[in-house]
């Protein structure tokens, strides 16, 4: 059986999250509900959750969680790790036993800064340090997989169906300000855990629902970049995309979200001469990065969140509002759920971010 | 010494249907056919038959038809008619053998051997009918770095770029080697579709200067016909270092094709032979290209694309690679299928290798380097539809050249005897009674045609794969499977098997 990165496999999905502005913390429990009631959406082969503002006691740390298929993995990326972080505090990430989740690996939890030195040799700046030791374990390392890799956030992922991932995870333990969940429908067994979603680097995590059809001109795009999409999943070369382009090259979320749900060339045509020409510049320049084919999304991020669909909207996804939260789910009883009597609910034009902060932050957008 | 070399092809006239109306004797400029008047009937010199059709296709009563001789040497496989004939002709006037139109050899054509991808189940096809599909590309170099203002606002720097309709252009073909008739027709065809042609080596008629924003202005070894205002009238300039028909050679204009104007044109005396150097002499290295690169830039202000155009050579994904460092913005790759006016017919026949290849490679080391996005990649030599078009795409291609196509869709019967200057279709002749044979308003016409039946093509396709911009087929190899190649032709093109 080939494991997922040694192929490709398509998935249908349903994804859910909800965004806090004013900051509350919302328990890990709401999100569960939210996701189990889309069950038939997926089928067992793959459920996982990003919770943002879930570590404020370390809240200055990066949090990496690791999967582990035995232990000579693991001591080969602790002494990894050793060399180029210190290393607050580990431990293994705690989980229930059920019946529904087998063939657990290892799951280990670090709290890591770099080491200073280390960081000041390299001539880097943080964050795309932490981002090239992750890759470095992910894709050297046989047996060792970091799955989450940013600041006061935290992925938790697993075969199985989301609801039953949750509890495993006891995510009822958890809470913060920002949710998001996956539950998988995979055409073929991946039977790893890696492969299950959401996908994550640093504190960017994305959960997706889709297949599309752009997968290898935007996967051969952004490997020129030191990337190296070796799950083969969409979410993962998305991911890569923004880290790419929010990240590296500086462009605010909603200029990014026009580069992968690109406005069609008649549309552009139509608009103010400014904007035409910064969007025909953007559309010239990244034309490798346009994702086409049906998806919806749901990118976590540092303080925010944003939800967007393919240009033609080949994939559902529902929005609403109630006070200060942001709900986003492929069905809307995925919401009313959790958020019974909405004060605002649509469906989000295709290709158009949806997009929450929280109050006083803007940075990324 | 016998010098008897039976003709290849044999024109069989049914005297029932023929009416002895002439025609054929009066359109053929090989003069094959004569009226016996004592006989009273239509004759034939077969000898001088290029099996270019004109006779067949003007007959009033169709009874022409011509077929392949199967008069024949004893079967050797090792010494086949064509190799034996060759031979008897070289033996007996000494010269090199000279031939037109591309490489016609039995190699393998890829493109055959490619399928394409469709989208079933878990994810939907696009409906080009009912959504928007979405064929325009730019050409040409893209920063590499986002910048803003001190406001955090996008600074937009913009590079030169070509920006086309669909992703086709028409290639370089001279004026001289082909006719005035033909030029306008692919300039007035370009402007219309809002895509490019490209004048070739011999300088632009100054009638066609107002087609300039459609237009890539080649500058060649021999430099004909080159000066300020020509590198001013078009959109681009294209650098010629090879071409897939004759790679490492240069032009070749017989002068019997160098009469009136072209010799204005090209600014060399009428009547001589216009021969390209082989090289550019100006031209040794990689870093004598830079110079030209730049000096040509400068020429035109920094407002136009540099294309370099190189044949298919065994070491074309270096040497694409050092071309993107040189400041070139558009690299074109002629492929060993490419057409030509003239060649030498051993070097059409064995030397260059397949586009497919080419391309694959190139693409594959310009992204390792990670400067695929640095330059564009156009390919030529030879596209034929536009499921090749579309596996170009899909391989790497930014956009394809197309000449022998357009040529086809003017007439040409692909009789591969350009050289000789006697075109019956009006097309690679400059003998003004064959010349206007070709109308250049049909013949722009037929030219949109088939783009815009590539283009309804291509659409269709995108739309089976779920794909809705021509941007996201660019690279994508995932949408394509190979049939009956090894492992190797599959690493090479970086795609799979079909039935993987
Ligand atoms: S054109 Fe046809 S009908 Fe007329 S003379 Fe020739 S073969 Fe006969
Ligand atoms: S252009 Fe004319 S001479 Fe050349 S191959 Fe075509 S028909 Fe023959």
């Amino acid at each position: 059986m080939l494991r997922e990165g040694e192929v490709r496999i398509p998935s249908g999905c349903a994804i859910s999250g909800f965004f806090s502005r004013s900051g509350s913390r919302i328990s890990g429990g709401t999100i569960l509900k939210s996701i189990a009631t889309m069950h038939d959406r997926s089928n067992g082969l793959g459920g996982g959750f990003a919770g943002y503002g879930i570590y404020p006691e370390y809240k200055e740390l990066y949090a990496l969680h690791v999967f582990y298929d035995n232990m000579t993995s693991r001591e080969e990326t602790e002494r990894y790790l050793d060399r180029r972080f210190d290393i607050v505090n580990l431990s293994r990430i705690p989980t229930v036993k059920t019946s529904e989740i087998t063939d657990v690996p290892l799951i280990w939890r670090y709290f890591v800064t770099p080491l200073p030195t280390k960081l000041a040799n390299e001539q880097i700046d943080e964050r795309e340090y932490v981002a090239r030791c992750v890759v470095s374990v992910n894709t050297k390392i046989d047996g060792a997989y970091i799955f989450s890799s940013g600041k006061n956030m935290g992925v938790f992922k697993a075969v199985g169906y989301p609801e039953d991932v949750a509890r495993f995870y006891r995510l009822e333990d958890y809470s913060g300000y920002c949710w998001t969940a996956h539950g998988r429908y995979p055409t073929n067994t991946p039977g790893w855990w890696g492969g299950a979603h959401p996908f994550a680097l640093l504190d960017y995590s994305i959960v997706h629902n889709g297949e599309i059809s752009s997968y290898d001109a935007n996967r051969r795009f952004v490997e020129m970049f030191g990337y190296k999409c070796t799950l083969l999943t969409d979410t993962e070369v998305i991911t890569y995309i923004i880290d790419y382009l929010n990240r590296r090259q500086g462009l605010p979320l909603k200029d990014v979200a026009k580069v992968i749900a690109a406005p069609f060339w008649s549309e552009i045509e139509k608009l103010p001469e400014k904007e035409k020409e910064k969007l025909t510049y953007l559309r010239n320049v990244y034309s490798s990065l346009l994702v086409t084919g049906p998806f919806s999304i749901l990118l976590g991020f540092d303080g925010g969140m944003m939800a967007l669909n393919d240009r033609l909207k080949l994939r559902s996804m529902v929005a609403a509002e109630k006070g200060d939260t942001l709900y986003v789910a492929s069905e809307e009883c995925a919401i009313r759920e959790i958020c019974p009597a909405p004060d605002r609910l649509w469906s989000p034009k295709g290709g158009e971010a949806v997009m929450a902060v929280l109050e006083g932050e803007k940075s990324k957008v | 010494m016998i010098d008897f070399l039976y003709p290849e092809y044999e024109i069989v006239r049914n005297p029932d249907r023929c009416i002895k109306c002439r025609a054929c004797e009066r359109q053929c400029s090989n003069e094959v056919h004569k009226f016996d008047p004592e006989l009273n009937m239509m004759t034939a010199d077969e000898s001088k038959c290029v099996a270019c059709h004109r006779c067949a296709s003007i007959c009033p009563t169709r009874a022409i038809k011509i077929v392949k001789t199967d008069h024949t040497f004893r079967e050797n496989h090792n010494w086949t008619n064509e190799t034996i004939t060759e031979l008897y002709r070289q033996a007996s006037t000494g010269g090199v053998l000279l031939s037109s139109m591309g490489n016609p050899k039995p190699y393998p054509v890829y493109w055959d051997k490619i399928l394409i991808n469709a989208s079933q189940v878990t994810n939907p096809s696009i409906d080009p009918l009912r959504e928007p599909m979405e064929t325009k590309v730019f050409l040409g170099r893209k920063p590499e770095k986002m910048e803003f203002d001190k406001d955090g606002n996008l600074v937009i720097k913009k590079y030169p770029n070509l920006e086309l309709s669909v992703p086709v252009m028409f290639s370089a073909m001279s004026y001289g080697s082909i006719s005035y008739n033909a030029h306008e027709s692919l300039a007035r065809a370009a402007s219309e579709l809002g895509i490019y042609y490209n004048t070739g080596e011999g300088g632009l008629h100054e009638d066609f200067y107002k087609y300039g924003k459609n237009t890539i202005v080649q500058v060649a070894s021999g430099r004909f016909g080159v000066h300020k205002d020509y590198l001013d009238a078009g959109a681009a300039i294209e650098i010629k270092m090879g071409q897939g028909a004759k790679p490492g050679i240069g032009g070749h204009l017989p002068g019997t094709k160098i009469a009136g104007d072209i010799s204005k044109t090209r600014m060399i005396p009428e009547g001589t032979d216009a021969l390209s150097p082989y090289p550019h002499h100006d031209i040794y290295s990689i870093e004598d290209l830079r110079q030209l690169v730049y000096s040509l830039k400068e020429a035109t202000a920094y407002k136009k694309p540099v294309i370099v155009k190189i044949a298919a050579v065994h070491n074309v994904a270096a040497i694409a690679s050092g071309i993107a460092r040189s400041g070139a913005d558009i690299i074109a790759i002629d492929g060993y299928r490419g057409g030509t006016g003239a060649a030498p017919t051993r070097i059409r026949d064995n030397v260059g290798i397949p586009v497919e290849l080419a391309l694959a490679s190139a693409d594959e080391r310009l992204r390792r380097e990670g400067i695929r996005n640095n330059v564009s990649l156009v390919v030529g030599g030879s596209i034929r539809s536009s499921s090749d078009l579309v596996k170009a795409i899909a391989l790497g291609a930014d956009a394809v050249y197309i000449a022998t196509g357009a040529l086809l869709a003017l007439g040409c019967h692909l009789c591969r005897s350009c050289h000789l200057g006697t075109c019956n279709w009006g097309i690679a002749t400059q003998r003004p009674d064959l010349v206007k044979r070709l109308n250049p308003d049909v013949g722009y016409k037929r030219l949109v045609n088939l783009i815009q039946a590539w283009n309804h093509e291509v659409k269709e396709m995108l739309g089976g794969m779920g794909i809705n911009s021509i941007e996201a087929l660019r690279g994508n190899r995932l949408m394509l499977r190979g049939v009956g190649l090894n492992e190797k032709e599959l690493e090479i093109l970086g795609i799979m098997h079909a039935g993987e």
